[in-house]
């Protein structure tokens, strides 16, 4: 078999267009990755298979044509690379390179390929563009041999979960094609790539330069049998097919209801096929009914497959809604709340074990905490280390907890229903993505226990309204000093409280933490836990603490029932903190002895709308006290 | 047992997840129409995503007043048969002073489109635009995201794009933040003309060979489509059998000669043919980079 050439198809285009329309109909879709630096040719691959496919016009042809001759690296051929490389020229600017789609087609196949830059500070955008890829092609300079970044790029590819992987040997053309070295590069990435649980690959022999082996069968290289590149890319078989065979799955994307007689499920299918009669269950609720109709604009289906678009109909009438899953009732996916996953961190501001995260998975979007890592992978050597974080670009493996019960598959077994991804709840950026191994056995069994004695109850018996009044501001803003007052003045007039103090509990109960941002978040998340549970003992809780963090302190009100949490912001400048620098600790942090210290080298995150706002340049601390107790016992 | 999915079906699956993605994510969501191939194609893409409803959004047309006659008589069908309402906005300053492509250059797409689209976007306070774009066209669209976020006053920031993973878009934003949102960016010319051949879309006629009044000018073929056209000294329009393989402004867009009146024609045509697609447009040749330029100052 060989690649028909693009001659043979100007012929049956300039004769039979309709029969060429026809055959292209019927063309499958194949997305890949190429992974690889410029220096290993990447970017002069890519060119070269647009080049073949004829997917370069004329006036782009002339202009390549020019620059190959200005700036180009090949004399006064065609320099391949500068079709690409815009990226080049971006990098050089300072503009983040991330990744670019481009695109061919041969008569069998349509392709998409994502390039990404393969620089260890690319990790990012190389998973981004992974997550959707079929296949990848790992370029390595026949030369140089498996390098770190080879290493890197495969593992990257396996924890994505990319099945098909060709290793392209190229710049054969600058060994002589040797049968030896190529042979001996195979033999040493199959010892590597055995290792991490790549079990097969597909090795061929190339030169992006002069052409070998990409479309046409190289004479330069008799050793070689196999397929060429673009041979192995339009036969090699997609995962979409292979998704057809898992148990079926609907993630609810949007309840399509017209009129009252028409209510339908809409969604694309991440698994399995279905058919009307089918038998399906509803997750969580796990509610079942039948299939009635698969619909579509373009009429009823017998059978839905999975990477179709449909909307379905059932035989009951029962409640689903967004971020239900549809599911074969005889294989359905688990529901759970804990989870071990591998994050992928994103985002240029370290993860915050604790800090609630956004998690989107499929149609479904929960909170989230992340805890401590448990290790960080070397994306080079693949050792895990310990980390208390994880930094931009980092890959590491912890816990997660949601807030309600996630409808998920292993990302292994289904990537629509294990792979997500997480947003930070201020700037609504994308930090992070995550692939879920498996749910924790906790989640399963531990189950909350309920007590006859409520809430309602304790706080009846106190004769007053539980609430916490979180007093947040800079080190020295009186918050101590104002939170004594009000305390005071609470127990005058026979209410029950009790004051958390920051100073205070870091000497017991988060005594194991420093003033790192994550520990400063764990330490805020502790506390939260704390006031909470006194709350519910029916007690008024003051808590003094620099919380300088929005996304904490925001935490902890989403803990409390609404109106129960107070935000007090003490609101002193730095200036006039630092004036009065009551335990003398701005000195010493501007003399360089204190790390982190809130206003001088780690930030303060003033509140937009905290419930009071106390400014102690026009107050003194006895009416500030005054104004928080009236506050408290108007509501 | 059903075949495997070919490549356009594929395509299309994905771009309905997206327009069902973002009608389920955002609060008010708009359909920017501009009748040419690629808006027909979204149009109906956005048909099928939510039969037997109607698509549960408006169409929105950023009206510049210079389009082809052509286009403005299949705008209004359109949006009928799809049962969608029709926003058509026109600038209200850009009117006044009479701003046109013949006299204002460069400035008449940016008060028209540019300003044109700003305004309308914020008069409705959509926090959703999908607009039809293929990364396909142009460099700067290559490395653009399907859900690209705009500040509150509209500008790109290609420096912070969020990453795109798997089928999961993020559709979160702040008040006062909107996305446009491309759901045909991996749709390359010759799928549009596929589909459109496949599903009997209705395009508008200029994209066939006919015979029409045209005038040879600063390298481009244009055609003369209405008495605004101010001909030079000299100048007699010309009658060739040319079409359209875009469609903008009437001035602004150049035409190539050709006899294909068929869409097989049409697309013979293309894929024997060796210039590129966005050659046709005088916008994109002002200046270097120019596309990237004028979508961080908001041009959709």
């Amino acid at each position: 078999m060989t690649h028909p050439s693009s001659y043979e198809a100007d012929a049956l285009i300039a004769e039979d267009i309709d029969a060429y329309l026809e055959r292209h109909q019927h063309k499958s879709l194949l997305r890949f990755i190429t992974c690889g630096s410029v220096d290993d040719g990447k970017s002069t691959l890519i060119g070269r298979l647009l080049y073949d496919s004829k997917m370069i016009f004329e006036d782009q042809l002339a202009a390549l044509e020019a620059d190959s001759k200005r700036v180009g690296t090949q004399g006064q051929n065609i320099d391949f690379a500068l079709l690409v490389d815009g990226l080049a020229a971006e990098r050089e600017q300072g503009i983040t390179i991330d990744v670019a789609y481009r695109f061919f087609a041969t008569d069998r196949r349509k392709f998409i390929v994502a390039d990404t830059p393969g620089h260890e500070q690319y990790t990012r955008n190389m998973v981004t563009g992974a997550s959707t890829a079929d296949l990848a092609v790992i370029l390595i300079d026949a030369r140089k041999g498996v390098l770190t970044q080879t290493r890197r790029h495969s593992y990257l590819c396996q924890l994505i979960g990319i099945r098909n992987i060709v290793l392209a040997v190229n710049k054969m053309d600058l060994v002589d094609y040797s049968q030896e070295t190529f042979d001996a590069i195979v033999a040493d990435y199959s010892a590597f790539a055995q290792s991490i649980g790549i079990s097969r690959f597909t090795p061929i022999p190339i030169s992006g330069f002069v052409g070998d082996n990409i479309t046409t069968k190289s004479e330069h290289t008799p050793w070689y049998s196999g397929a060429t590149l673009m041979e192995l890319l339009e036969t090699v078989e997609i995962d979409a097919d292979a998704d057809r065979a898992k148990p079926f799955r609907l993630p609810v994307q949007w309840v399509n209801r017209p009129n009252l007689d028409f209510r339908g499920f809409s969604g694309l299918i991440a698994g399995g096929t279905v058919k009307p009669g089918d038998a399906i269950r509803v997750l969580p609720s796990g509610k079942t009914s039948t299939v009635a109709r698969v619909v579509t604009f373009d009429g009823d289906l017998e059978e839905g497959v999975a990477g179709q678009a449909v909307t379905l109909t059932l035989a009951d009438e029962i409640d689903c809604s967004r971020g239900d899953v549809i599911a074969a009732s005889a294989n359905p996916p688990e529901a759970a709340d804990q989870f071990e996953a591998t994050i992928v961190w994103m985002a240029d501001e370290a993860m915050l074990p604790g800090r609630s995260y956004w998690l989107k998975l499929g149609t479904q979007t929960v909170t989230a905490n992340i805890q401590q890592p448990k290790y960080q992978i070397n994306v080079n050597t693949m050792e895990h280390t310990a980390a208390k974080t994880l930094e931009l670009n980092a890959i590491g493996v912890a816990n997660l907890s949601t807030d309600r019960p996630l409808v998920f598959e292993a990302y292994e077994a289904n990537r629509d229903l294990g792979g997500f991804i997480l947003i930070d709840k201020f700037t609504n950026a994308t930090v992070a993505a995550g692939m879920i191994h498996f749910s924790l056995r906790r989640a399963q069994n531990v189950h909350w226990q309920a007590t006859d004695i409520t809430r309602e109850a304790r706080a009846a018996l106190m004769r007053q309204k539980p609430a916490v009044l979180w007093f947040t501001g800079l080190s020295g803003a009186g918050k101590s000093t104002i939170a004594n007052l009000v305390e005071k003045k609470l127990t005058r007039m026979n209410r029950h409280t009790f004051l958390l103090d920051g100073d205070n509990i870091r000497h017991g109960l988060n005594k194991d933490l420093g003033f790192t941002d994550a520990d400063r978040v764990e330490n805020i998340r502790r506390v939260g836990e704390v006031a909470k549970l006194m709350t519910d003992a029916g007690l008024i809780v003051i808590t003094a603490f620099i919380s300088p963090f929005r996304a904490e302190r925001e935490m902890v009100r989403q803990m409390l029932p609404d109106g129960d949490f107070i935000e007090v912001f003490i609101d002193t400048p730095l200036a006039e903190a630092e004036r009065r620098d009551v335990k003398g600790l701005y000195a010493k942090a501007r003399a360089g002895q204190l790390k982190n210290f809130t206003g001088i080298d780690s930030p303060y995150e003033a509140p937009d709308d905290a419930e009071l706002r106390i400014d102690t340049t026009q107050l003194t601390p006895e009416q500030a006290a005054e104004r928080i107790v009236d506050y408290l016992l108007d509501r | 047992m059903t075949a495997s999915l070919t490549h356009l079906q594929r395509l299309e699956a994905e771009s309905i997840h997206i327009l069902r993605e973002v009608v389920a994510e955002t609060e008010k969501p708009v359909m920017l129409y501009s009748i040419g191939k690629d808006s027909a194609v979204m149009l109906h893409l956005a048909r099928k995503a939510f039969y037997p409803s109607p698509p549960p959004f408006p169409l929105l047309h950023v009206d510049t007043t210079w389009k082809f006659r052509a286009m403005y008589e299949l705008r209004d069908r359109a949006a009928r048969d799809a049962g969608m309402e029709l926003l058509v906005y026109q600038n209200p300053e850009a009117k006044e002073r009479g701003i046109n492509p013949f006299d204002h250059g460069s400035l008449h797409t940016d008060m028209w489109k540019t300003e044109g689209l700003k305004q309308a976007l914020d008069l409705y306070g959509f926090d959703a635009a999908f607009g039809g774009a293929r990364r396909d066209e142009e460099k700067s669209r290559a490395k653009e995201r399907i859900f690209s976020f705009r500040s509150a006053n509209h500008r790109w920031d290609p420096k912070n794009q969020r990453p795109e993973l798997w089928r999961l878009y993020n559709a979160r934003k702040a008040k006062g933040e909107s996305i446009r949102v491309f759901p045909i960016s991996n749709w390359t010319e010759l799928d549009i003309w596929q589909y459109i051949h496949l599903e009997n879309i209705e395009i508008v006629p200029l994209y066939f060979a006919a015979p029409r009044p045209t005038v040879q000018r600063d390298g481009l073929l244009l055609m003369v489509d209405d008495e605004r056209f101010p001909l030079k000294p000299g100048e007699t329009p010309v009658e060739r059998s040319i079409r359209f393989r875009t469609l903008g402004c009437y001035p602004l867009t150049g035409a190539v000669e050709s006899e294909a009146k068929t869409l097989p024609e049409v697309i013979q045509e293309m894929l024997l043919t060796t210039t590129s697609e966005r050659q046709g447009r005088a916008i994109d040749h002002d200046q270097a980079a120019s596309m990237e330029k004028k979508k961080q100052e908001g041009y959709f």
